[in-house]
């Protein structure tokens, strides 16, 4: 197990180092004087060097990607002062370190994100092997035809409605807004609970029609059979035979659609107005603050390699032959 | 004792008695007709009932995008004309900016209302939107799964460390978090073409988003070709061919690449309506096409500013693409259902 650990570690530094030297090469390397931008139209040539110098895009492209990857590892120091460890540079428009730019955001990201997570795979899970059980039924029809429409819906068209629904007509609830955990959970939760349902809401029928899928497969096995044969009870055989079976391939699946949960943050977080790292990305984009915006492309590649090891590390859990492996 | 499951499967049996008879009969009567597995597939998408409806919607879509211009010329109106400030129609939009008429100012004039702040015709607003996000995503697909093939083919054919290597930059890509690598990467290319001092041009925009989502939307298809043309490869007539002295090429164009159709059209079904909503994403928060190109994504993104005063604007954009992700999602069921009758959904 810590072998595997190990293992998965090793590869995910190896590429993180890939990616951040990709970006850099490709971000660094376009035909585009940002000293120039930074500056105004009206800019002398004399205040153009100044800047960059200032930005240290005077120095040769190797030696700034050096300074660029030394600055994560061990820190770094600009004009405004030292910047500490993880160090992924200085904004160009407002001059604030990156690092705390995206720390200042990430929080609600990560609420957003993981709160959905959690809430998606417990009822998609949940749902989906309802309708396996009752095969068949109008429960079941139900169910699939729900998550059907539900999984064609957006997060973008769904969020507005709901907002409509229980805000602005009715006004049970207020806007969304990001509270901090460590000031109050309570209110931290209720805050997000109409982003949460409706990014779940389109994970989850996803997920659903998956779990009931891949447990109507599980339950023709032979193993499965046999173990009715034996005389087991139903509840018995569908769980502990069945269902773990069943959730080797939707952990696989759930891996390669960390991105996509990435993504659905982003989508979530313009939906409602809230400021998370999509936000950053589109701003720092938008006014090419290339800092940031690679800043940001980072730490979320990094931020889905962590989500990935732990679901390889859920994965191992659940089928022994990964860990032998 | 009688479980759902079992139930089903009788019922399964059932329907195989029905048809057992009817081929026999088939059989007798005329000669056995030798099909194409085309013309099988065909057969058996003919008779999906949900399948055929949905290949109707969805090529509805596409007709209505390709006509857009025909139909808005017959409604007589534009998605850039701002009607509001037209002196022909005086009162349609309120102190507030807002739509006077009702449920967004529906009316015989404007059947799917009129769009707030700069009153412009929704409905074409929504057929040129639709177009535009159908057209590029249509040539994102063909791109898309042309390289997947590509590079599939190459690595599963030829193994070894050609293989090994497009592999590892297949998995490279795949672990870039894509829609964060849009938003970085849409200005960097959009600069490779445009000064920054000029305008953006709108095919411009457009040649930059493609580029960017090509850049990170083969590698699924590669994937699956990849490991396809693995298992092909060691077939018995692969090896018949490769015997008989069929050059490599020919190797993959006739034993290979026919085999591998079924998995490429229905990965490249899914992955359609998927491009539409990356592109729309693109849009909605702001790095994809800009105003005045009409564009099924920002209406979302104009949609959710007013949605508060004016819900229905809305409306008919959203349910468009819900009735087409759907119709899409469903046609992709029946296609692969139709090319691989095994796996029952």
């Amino acid at each position: 197990m810590l072998q595997f650990l190990i293992r998965r570690l090793t590869g995910a530094v190896v590429i993180m180092f890939l990616i951040g030297a990709f970006t850099f090469f490709l971000f660094y390397t376009i035909p585009q004087d940002f000293a120039q931008l930074s500056c105004g139209k009206n800019c002398s040539p004399e205040n153009i060097a100044v800047i960059r110098e200032n930005l240290g895009l005077d120095k040769p492209i190797t030696t700034q990607f050096w300074e660029f990857m030394r600055g994560i590892v061990a820190g770094r120091d600009f004009a405004v002062g030292h910047c500490a460890a993880p160090c992924l540079g200085q904004s160009f428009s407002t001059g604030d370190f990156v690092w705390d730019s995206i720390m200042d955001r990430f929080p609600l990201t990560l609420s957003l994100t993981v709160g959905a997570l959690v809430i998606f795979l417990v009822i998609g899970l949940g749902s989906g092997l309802l309708a396996a059980w009752k095969r068949g039924t109008a429960l079941d029809k139900a169910v699939s035809g729900a998550s059907m429409v539900l999984s064609s819906f957006q997060i973008y068209f769904l969020g507005p409605i709901v907002l409509g629904l229980f805000v602005y007509s009715t006004g049970w609830m207020e806007n969304p807004k990001y509270v901090p955990f460590l000031d109050n959970p309570v209110d931290w939760a209720v805050a997000l609970l109409i982003p949460w349902a409706v990014m779940a809401t389109i994970f989850t029928a996803q997920y659903t029609r998956m779990s009931r899928s891949t447990m109507i497969e599980q339950l023709q096995e032979e193993h499965v059979r046999t173990a009715r044969a034996k005389g087991m009870p139903q509840r018995y055989v569908f769980f502990r035979y069945a269902w773990r079976g069943s959730l080797a391939p939707i952990v696989t699946i759930l891996g390669m659609d960390l991105s996509g949960l990435l993504a659905g943050g982003v989508v979530t977080e313009f939906t409602f107005d809230l400021a998370g790292i999509g936000r950053l990305a589109v701003e720092s984009s938008l006014t090419k603050d290339l800092p940031v915006t690679m800043g940001v492309m980072l730490f979320g590649a990094f931020f889905i390699l962590v989500l990935n090891i732990i679901v390889d590390l859920a994965y191992a859990y659940i089928d022994p032959r990964v860990r032998l492996a | 004792m009688t479980s759902p499951i079992e139930a089903e499967d009788a019922t399964a049996s059932v329907a195989l008695d029905d048809e057992t008879p009817a081929k026999s009969k088939a059989v007798e009567t005329d000669a056995p007709v030798g099909r194409s597995p085309g013309q099988l597939m065909w057969m058996r998408f003919k008779r999906d009932r949900t399948g055929m409806i949905t290949a109707v919607v969805v090529l509805f879509y596409f007709v209505i995008a390709a006509l857009a211009p025909v139909i808005s010329s017959l409604y007589g109106k534009d998605p850039y004309t701002l009607y509001a400030q037209e002196p022909d129609y005086p009162f349609l939009l309120d102190d507030f900016a807002m739509p006077s008429g009702s449920f967004g100012g529906i009316s015989g004039e404007f059947w799917f209302g009129v769009e707030p702040n700069l009153g412009r015709d929704v409905f074409t607003m929504l057929l040129y939107g639709m177009r535009t996000s159908l057209y590029m995503a249509l040539i994102l697909t063909v791109f898309s799964v042309l390289t997947g093939v590509i590079i599939g083919m190459v690595g599963g054919y030829f193994g070894g460390k050609v293989d090994y290597w497009l592999g590892r930059t297949t998995d490279f890509f795949l672990s870039f978090p894509s829609q964060l690598f849009f938003i970085a990467f849409m200005p960097v290319v959009t600069a490779l073409f445009v000064s920054p001092t000029d305008e953006t041009p709108t095919y411009m925009r457009a040649v930059a988003i493609l580029l960017v989502m090509w850049f990170l939307g083969w590698m699924g298809m590669a994937r699956l070709v990849r490991s396809s043309v693995l298992s092909l490869r060691e077939r018995e007539f692969v090896e018949a061919a490769k015997v008989s002295g069929a050059s490599r090429w020919r190797i993959v164009r006739k034993e290979i690449l026919p085999n591998i159709v079924t998995p490429i059209l229905v990965q490249g079904t899914y992955t359609l309506p998927s491009s539409i909503l990356s592109i729309a994403f693109l849009s909605f928060v702001g790095v994809g096409f800009v105003e005045p190109t009409p564009d099924w994504g920002r209406m979302f993104a104009i949609g959710a500013e007013i949605y508060e005063q004016d819900p229905a604007f809305m409306f008919f954009p959203g349910i468009a693409m819900v009735v087409f992700v759907l119709c899409f999602n469903l046609l992709g069921d029946s296609v692969r259902d139709a090319f691989d009758p095994k796996t029952g959904r």
